[in-house]
């Protein structure tokens, strides 16, 4: 191959190469302040949130077993324990532990999980929205 | 140029017990290894970590064989009550993971009930002086929860010497 080749060859693929390493910075860089994440819950709900739905939402068992509070706490202020195995679970109010609700795709994970746990289905984002709205008024 | 040889054999001398010392050191930790073997611990795949171990403790690949763990990683939607589930290339990644780090002693080699660990015969063999009445105590809650009674297990030491049963 000739050096002149490869130059061409090389910036042929530039623009890509750059759209590519601009969109792992995006990702790498995606974190998100519980704040944020409401606002976006909220906007694909197209609704505004309701904090004391939330609340009733989080400690109702929907017809089944469990509730959000069955591991959490009632009041998720302090750590929950896991209602099977008894492993200790950190708080979930942002105020009381601030690695909460800050990844969005670990809080997609876990409300896909858990949903499926008390609802046998997957929370609407208005939902999310409303128990994310309770879980931000609960302050020291 | 008369201290020369002096000079060399002082600094040889100190290296020389350095040595000394670093090799006595040596062998006794490894003395320690082999008295807690248990304490030995795999390292852990941080995605085995990360995804398995925030409802559970990182359970030893050791304790199931492949065959158990292969079952488990496929069927996360409804693990043992739960919903686990993962995407899948973090699920291929961590399967592969425990099976090649799976049990193969005599006793872990059978799967057992359910995949159970704690329906394991070992399992069964290793608890059989602990009451009944005291699995259920809210402390303590379900045999799973390794870490009740082996403060140490989240480390993978289950040394017989550390247990603590709650009351």
């Amino acid at each position: 191959m000739q050096p002149k080749h490869l130059t061409t060859h090389q910036f042929k693929y530039l623009p890509r190469a750059l759209l590519v390493a601009s969109a792992c910075l995006a990702v790498a860089a995606h974190a998100a302040t519980p704040q944020e994440l409401l606002a976006t819950y909220s906007g694909q709900a197209q609704a505004p949130a309701s904090p004391s739905r939330g609340q009733q939402f989080f400690t109702n068992t929907h017809g089944g077993e469990w509730s959000c509070a069955s591991c959490h706490g009632a009041v998720p202020t302090k750590g929950g324990k896991h209602a099977s195995t008894g492993k200790a679970i950190t708080p979930l109010a942002p105020a009381f532990n601030p690695e909460r609700f800050t990844d969005p795709a670990k809080v997609e994970k876990w409300f896909r999980r858990n949903c499926k746990d008390v609802l046998t289905r997957e929370c609407t984002a208005a939902e999310k929205a409303d128990v994310l709205a309770w879980l931000l008024s609960l302050k020291p | 140029m008369p201290n020369m040889p002096h000079l060399i054999s002082r600094q040889a001398m100190r290296l020389l017990n350095l040595l000394g010392l670093l090799v006595g050191l040596g062998v006794a930790t490894a003395a320690w290894a082999d008295d807690d073997r248990q304490a030995r611990q795999l390292p852990l795949l941080p995605a085995y970590q990360q995804e398995c171990a925030s409802c559970h403790i990182a359970y030893p690949p050791a304790f199931l064989p492949a065959e158990s763990w292969r079952r488990l990683m496929r069927t996360l939607p409804t693990h043992f009550g739960s919903d686990a589930s993962l995407d899948t290339e973090t699920a291929a990644a961590v399967s592969d993971w425990l099976s090649s780090h799976a049990g193969t002693y005599k006793r872990v080699r059978e799967t057992p009930p359910e995949d159970r660990i704690t329906r394991s015969r070992w399992f069964i063999k290793k608890h059989d002086e602990v009451p009944a009445a005291a699995w259920a105590r809210p402390a303590i809650k379900s045999a799973a929860n390794c870490s009740a009674c082996h403060p140490q297990a989240e480390k993978g030491d289950f040394n017989e010497h550390r247990i603590r049963i709650p009351r």
